[in-house]
């Protein structure tokens, strides 16, 4: 894997309707709470990595040049990571390899999305190409919701049962984005709530989905001569990274079965050592911008067996203090800038393993995973840390 | 909602022409023709629809050209009651993938051709594993909603 590299702090805005900034304020608004948090200054970062979903997004292409200085990154190399839903754990990855590479001591990881300055599912239609799947696939709901038919089916899972775990999942979620002071939805919601709530595509409710967040995350990553030698303790070392993408048509592959995700998720295991995820896990913060597919998450990383998650969810193996409590930050299901959504998994990862996560903390918390998936269910991305290396 | 803060107006508007190139292009000449084109790949064999200039797997070409079945079986569909920008349908529609007979990968349209007004109607009526069927339009012009629909049988 290369040498040792740590997590040493992050930033977050406040994430949501931000129209009371520009977006470059927005960013700086995490690159000073970054720096507040390590007490480094730019003079310390070597390289600046950055990414958004379809810069289309805001109108604005190629943002890591309008944001170089707002990320402190004039005089420095620079580069800009983009897989759509997944980025922000592709801005992870590349800053882990720059600094496990040994090219780069200390890396500043940026990640930041301003969805409600545009048409955010105009923007998501262009991901699919308009000689095909841009009439059926386009707006991500629809093809979240034919995914999750489709692994009901498959394992006879009443349409009862996946309701009743998907609105214990929203409910838990929105409970629990009240202790986490970033988060964007703030909004107390029952069992009945989501279900009562609109459909938007069928089995999908309002309540099932994700909100459209401004927001920005930035990490500092560091190698581990850098980390005694700032004589850091309470950091968060990478263990694992694993990345998969699959066929570019949603119909070519298995969605249920899903290789991206169980390919991605093994090879950061193998990395890190774990064998039994739900064991060896202390906390995941699984990307989830949808009720159903969260819990195929779930099975694809071997938190339960297929077919099992709802009973599993229903059970409370994967709410806090679960087995293994999901998204304790109330998820990309409440606070989802794209661009940096899976930065912020990662970062929500480090802090619990550094015993930074405040109200939503999850005791005495070791290992965590952190995941982001993106296109049309094409890629996914998993990043693992742990208090100890 | 009121708003609170000064905003800039800014609009973009691109128009952009793509090339079909020569897959595409012979598969939408077949659409004109009411006919549906799938290729094979010459590793693996599968069948592959809409044709493909090579297999996402093998990456070996796929040129052994065919036409295949416009009968197949709903794999899975959602009932989608929102609008979406670009999209050609109105809300609420149903987006379907279908296995049509004799081909291997899932084919993404949409299932239609009854009232889709009342989803508690619509959903005693579509079941996954159902069988169904391409409906085309009259007035084809090498496009993928020179099929209108699918039906069920």
């Amino acid at each position: 894997m290369g040498r040792p590299v740590a997590i040493i702090g992050v930033g977050q805005t406040k994430h949501g309707r931000r129209m009371d900034v520009s977006y470059p304020d927005l960013v700086r608004e995490a690159v000073l709470r970054v720096f507040e948090d390590t007490g480094l200054t730019p003079d310390d970062i070597d390289g600046v990595v950055s990414g958004t979903m379809p810069s289309m997004m805001e109108g604005v292409a190629l943002t890591h040049f309008y944001f170089a200085d707002a990320m402190q990154a004039v005089g420095k190399p620079i580069m800009k990571t983009e897989t759509c839903g997944s980025t922000g754990v592709s801005i992870a990855h590349t800053a882990f390899y720059w600094v496990s590479s040994g090219m780069a001591d200390i890396v500043l990881a940026v990640g930041h999305e301003k969805m409600n300055e545009g048409d955010s599912q105009a923007t998501m239609t262009t991901v699919a190409e308009p000689f095909y799947q841009h009439y059926f696939a386009a707006g991500a709901p629809g093809v979240f919701s034919m995914q999750s038919r489709l692994w009901a089916d498959r394992y006879g899972i009443s349409e009862e049962k996946i309701r009743d775990a998907a609105a214990y999942i929203s409910k838990t979620h929105h409970d629990s984005a009240f202790d986490n002071p970033y988060a964007h939805v703030k909004v107390k919601v029952t069992i009945e709530d989501v279900k009562n709530s609109k459909i938007i595509s069928s089995p999908v409710r309002l309540l099932d989905v994700c909100p459209n967040s401004d927001g920005a995350c930035a990490v500092i990553f560091a190698s581990e001569e850098a980390v005694h030698k700032l004589g850091r303790e309470k950091v968060a070392w990478v263990r694992g990274i694993g990345f998969r993408g699959e066929e570019y048509y949603f119909g070519d592959s298995d969605k249920v079965v899903w290789q991206s995700a169980i390919q991605a998720a093994k090879e950061a295991y193998d990395q890190a050592g774990i064998k039994d995820p739900k064991k060896d896990l202390d906390v995941a913060e699984v990307y989830n911008p949808f009720t159903f597919q969260e819990m195929m998450f779930y099975e694809c990383f071997g938190f339960c067996g297929f077919g099992e998650a709802p009973d599993m969810v229903l059970g409370g193996a994967f709410a806090r203090g679960g087995q293994l409590p999901c998204a304790p930050s109330g998820g990309t299901l409440c606070t989802n800038p794209i661009g940096a959504t899976g930065l912020i998994r990662v970062a929500e990862a480090a802090l619990q393993v550094m015993g930074k996560a405040g109200d939503h903390q999850i005791p005495g918390a070791k290992m965590a995973l952190g995941h982001a998936m993106g296109g049309i269910d094409q890629f996914n991305g998993v990043m693992i840390v742990g208090s100890e290396f | 909602m009121a708003k609170e803060f000064k905003t800039l107006l800014n609009q973009i508007t691109l128009p952009y022409e793509l090339a079909y190139g020569a897959t595409w292009t012979r598969f939408f000449e077949g659409m004109k023709e009411k006919k549906i084109y799938g290729t094979k790949c010459s590793k693996c064999g599968r069948v592959l629809v809409p044709a493909r200039t090579f297999c996402p797997q093998c990456f070996v070409d796929a040129d052994q050209w065919l036409e295949v079945s416009q009968e197949g079986t709903l794999l899975t569909w959602s009932y989608a009651n929102y609008r979406y920008f670009g999209m050609p349908t109105d809300p609420p529609f149903i987006s379907a993938m279908i296995l049509l007979d004799g081909t291997d990968v899932g084919f993404l349209h949409l299932v239609a051709g009854f009232d889709l007004d009342d989803f508690d109607v619509v959903r005693q009526k579509v079941k996954t594993g159902m069988k169904v069927k391409a409906v085309w339009e009259d007035d084809r012009k090498g496009h993928i909603m020179d099929i209108s629909y699918f039906e069920p049988l």
